[in-house]
C-alpha cells in the first residue's frame, strides 16, 4: 500500500492492492479467476479433464472448453453424473474438475460427493458457481447458502473460498495440483480485488491482511472486501483496530492461525455468505471453544432463505454489508471483560 | 476372446460352485448380508473372472487391466468369493465379511481393497462410474474394457439413466452393463414395486447394443461377452437372466432371501445341497 505505516505491515507482507481507495478498486467476478486458473491448470497437466453440467459460459469453463476441446467434455442437465462420472475419470489417472452451480453440485449430488469422492478419496475437483445470496435476480431457489456446512462435515474434503478473482485462479491451480477431493466456491457477480499477482496463497494457511489486536475479524469469500472496509473505519469512528484474517480455506482450516486470533484479539467476529449455522465461522467457533474460548460473533445469513433482488440490495439485507460487520465487531468488543 | 472347452467349462462349473460355497460359509459366518443377489450371480462372477476379464490377481492395480465395477454393493459377498477363489486373497479371509478391521467391508470400500475399483453400495451409481472410466481409456487410447455389475431394480434410480444416456452418446464401445436379471428387490417382485419391462427395448432406445443370456449358464455369458467384446461404436448391455438364490433350493426364487444370510443350521444343509451339486458336475465331466 502506499501510505506506509505501522498498521500496514500486514497489507504489505500479503502484496495487497490499497483497499482504502474505493475509486480505485477494480471489480471482476470471482468466477472470471477460475476460468482462467482452469485453463492454466490444463496447460500444465493434459490430465485435467473439465466436465460441465449445461452452465459453461456462467461457469467460465467456456474458455476451458476452448483452450482444451480434447479435455472438456458435456452431459447436459445431470448433477449427479457429475460427480459419479468424475469419479470413474479420476480412478483412470485423470484429474476432473466438474462444475455447475454451488445449488444443484454439491446440492442436488451429496450423497455422490460422500460416497464417490470422499470414501474412496478420488482426485475430483468440484467447482461450485454462483454460490451464495449475491447470485441476485435469480432468487432463492438459485442462492447456496447452506453448501460450505454440508461440504465442510465430509471427512477428507478439502473446502476453499476464495476472496477475490485473483485468488480464484491461484486456488484454482494449487487445488488442480493437490491430490484429494476439493470444493472450490466462488460467485456470481462482480467484487473487489483486493490481492495482486504477488500475494501468496497456500491451502491451508489463513491469511493476516490487516493487523490489529482489539478484535479478530475472521472472513472466506467476497466479503472480506466488507471485512477491511469495516475494520478501516472502526478504526476511525471508535479507535478499535481490527486484525482481518483470510480465511479461505474452511478445511483443512488452519487452526494456528485461529487459535492466535482468539488469544491475541480476545474477541471474533465471522464473516462468510453463508448460514451462519454449520458454516465457516461454526468451524472458528468449534476450534476457539476448545483451545481459548472468547467470545464471537456471527456475521452471515440468519437461518432463513435468500430471495430475488440485487447482490448489494441482499448482502445489505441479509445483514453483510460493511455496518453489520462493525456492529458485530462493537458488540464482540465490548463482550471482552 | 476364445471361446470355453469342455474341459475349461468344467473348471469353471466347479469353480461357481467353490464361490457358492464361499458365500453361504462368508455369510453364515457375518450374520448379516445378502444371499439371493449374491448367489444368483456366482456363475457372472466366476466367468468374468474365469475367463472374460484380462486381469491378473497378483497385480491389482496393472494399468491395462480391464475394469469391473459391482454397483450393486450389496452383493459383495459374490465378489469376494469369486476374488479369493481366483487368487485376490487367501480363501479363509471371507470369514471375517462384515467383522470389525475386515478389508471385506458390508459394501465394497476400494481404499480398503483396491481391486474393487470403487466403492459402491448406494445403488444406481455403478454405471456413471463405468462411462468415466471408459471414456477415460478412450480419451488415452487404451485398450481396456469396464465392465459393470448391476442389480435389475437399481434402475429405478435416475443416476443411472443419466449414465444411459451418456454412454450412447460416446458411443462407449469399451463398456458392458451386465444387469443380474432376477425380477426380485427387497420389498418384493420388481415388475409388482415398479416395472422395468420392456428393459432391453429401453436401452435400444438409448442406443445400446442389447445382449441376453442365461445368467446361471457360464457358457451362455460367455457367448454374450463374446458378442459385447465384439460391438463397435455401441455400449452393450447383457440382461442375464437369474434365478434369485440359485443353487441352494430353500432360497431359489423366494425374494424374502434377498437381504439375509442362513443361520447355521441353514448354512448347513446349503453346503451339502452345493457340495452334493460339485460332485455331480465332477461326475458328469
Amino acid at each position: 500500500m502506499p501510505s506506509a505505516d505501522t498498521k500496514d505491515v500486514a497489507a504489505h507482507a500479503m502484496h495487497l492492492v490499497d483497499y482504502r481507495d474505493a475509486a480505485t478498486i477494480q471489480h471482476v467476478p470471482t468466477r472470471n479467476g477460475f476460468g482462467e486458473g482452469l485453463i492454466e491448470a490444463g496447460n500444465r497437466n493434459k490430465n485435467v479433464v473439465a466436465i460441465c453440467a449445461d452452465l459453461a459460459e456462467s461457469t467460465r469453463m467456456e474458455g476451458f472448453k476452448k483452450a482444451h476441446p480434447e479435455q472438456y467434455i458435456e452431459i447436459g442437465v445431470a448433477e449427479q453424473l457429475l460427480v459419479a462420472m468424475a469419479g470413474g475419470l479420476a480412478a483412470a489417472g485423470k484429474t476432473p474438475w466438474i462444475a455447475s452451480y454451488a445449488m444443484f453440485n454439491p446440492g442436488r449430488s451429496w450423497e455422490q460427493v460422500r460416497t464417490i469422492m470422499a470414501l474412496n478419496e478420488s482426485n475430483v475437483k468440484i467447482a461450485g458457481a454462483h454460490a451464495g445470496v449475491s447470485v441476485g435476480p435469480d432468487g432463492a431457489t438459485h442462492q447456496a447458502i447452506e453448501d460450505i456446512a454440508i461440504m465442510r462435515v465430509i471427512p477428507h474434503m478439502m473446502v476453499v473460498v476464495p476472496c477475490d478473482s485473483v485468488q480464484t485462479k491461484k486456488a484454482t491451480i494449487a487445488l488442480s495440483e493437490k491430490f484429494g477431493p476439493a470444493y472450490l466456491r466462488f460467485a456470481r457477480d462482480k467484487s473487489a480485488i483486493v490481492t495482486t499477482e504477488e500475494t501468496p496463497f497456500e491451502i491451508g494457511k489463513a491469511q493476516t491482511f490487516r493487523d490489529g489486536n482489539d478484535v479478530a475479524i475472521v472472513a472466506c469469500g467476497i466479503l472480506l472486501y466488507n471485512a477491511l472496509v469495516a475494520a478501516e473505519e472502526l478504526a476511525r469512528e471508535d479507535g478499535i483496530e481490527c486484525r482481518v484474517v483470510n480465511n479461505h480455506t474452511v478445511k483443512p482450516m488452519d487452526e494456528g492461525a485461529i487459535d492466535a486470533a482468539a488469544r491475541e484479539c480476545g474477541a471474533i467476529v465471522t464473516v462468510e455468505e453463508h448460514q451462519v449455522h454449520a458454516g465457516m465461522g461454526s468451524r472458528v467457533a468449534e476450534i476457539v471453544a476448545q483451545h481459548h474460548p472468547v467470545p464471537i460473533e456471527f456475521v452471515g445469513v440468519q437461518d432463513q432463505f435468500g430471495q430475488s433482488g440485487e447482490p448489494t440490495e441482499l448482502i445489505e439485507h441479509y445483514g453483510m454489508g460493511t455496518a453489520a460487520i462493525k456492529a458485530a465487531a462493537r458488540k464482540a468488543y465490548k463482550r471482552k471483560s | 476372446m476364445q471361446s470355453l472347452t469342455p474341459k475349461r467349462l468344467t473348471e469353471l462349473q466347479v469353480k461357481a460352485n467353490d464361490v457358492r460355497q464361499g458365500i453361504i460359509e462368508a455369510l453364515a459366518a457375518a450374520g448379516s448380508g445378502h444371499s439371493a443377489g449374491s448367489l444368483d450371480m456366482a456363475d457372472v462372477f466366476t466367468a468374468l473372472y474365469g475367463h472374460i476379464m484380462r486381469h491378473d490377481p497378483q497385480k491389482p492395480e496393472w494399468a491395462d487391466r480391464d475394469r469391473l465395477l459391482l454397483s450393486c454393493g450389496h452383493i459383495a459377498p459374490v465378489r469376494y468369493s469369486a476374488m479369493a477363489h481366483f487368487g485376490y486373497f487367501p480363501v479363509e479371509e471371507l470369514l471375517t465379511l462384515r467383522k470389525f478391521g475386515s478389508r471385506l467391508q458390508g459394501h465394497p470400500e476400494r481404499v480398503k481393497l483396491p481391486a474393487l475399483e470403487t466403492t459402491s453400495g448406494p445403488l444406481g451409481e455403478g454405471l456413471a462410474q463405468g462411462v468415466g472410466m471408459a471414456l477415460a481409456a478412450k480419451l488415452d487410447k487404451k485398450d481396456w474394457r469396464v465392465y459393470v455389475v448391476t442389480s435389475d431394480a437399481e434402475h429405478q434410480c435416475g443416476l443411472h439413466w443419466e449414465a444411459m444416456m451418456t454412454a450412447g452418446k460416446f458411443h462407449l464401445d469399451n463398456l458392458t452393463c451386465i444387469i443380474d436379471r432376477n425380477f426380485i428387490q427387497i420389498d418384493g417382485s420388481t415388475e409388482d414395486i415398479m416395472p422395468l419391462e420392456p428393459l432391453g427395448d429401453k436401452y435400444r432406445a438409448f442406443n445400446w447394443e442389447v445382449i441376453e443370456c442365461d445368467g446361471n449358464d457360464i457358457a451362455s455369458i460367455v457367448e454374450a461377452a463374446k458378442k459385447a467384446a465384439a460391438t463397435v461404436g455401441k455400449p452393450q448391455v447383457i440382461v442375464a437372466r437369474t434365478v434369485p438364490g440359485k443353487g441352494v433350493s430353500y432360497m431359489e426364487g423366494d425374494y424374502t432371501w434377498h437381504g439375509k444370510p442362513p443361520n447355521k443350521q441353514q448354512a448347513g444343509e446349503a453346503l451339502h445341497e452345493l457340495q452334493a451339486a460339485r460332485e455331480r458336475i465332477l461326475a458328469n465331466a
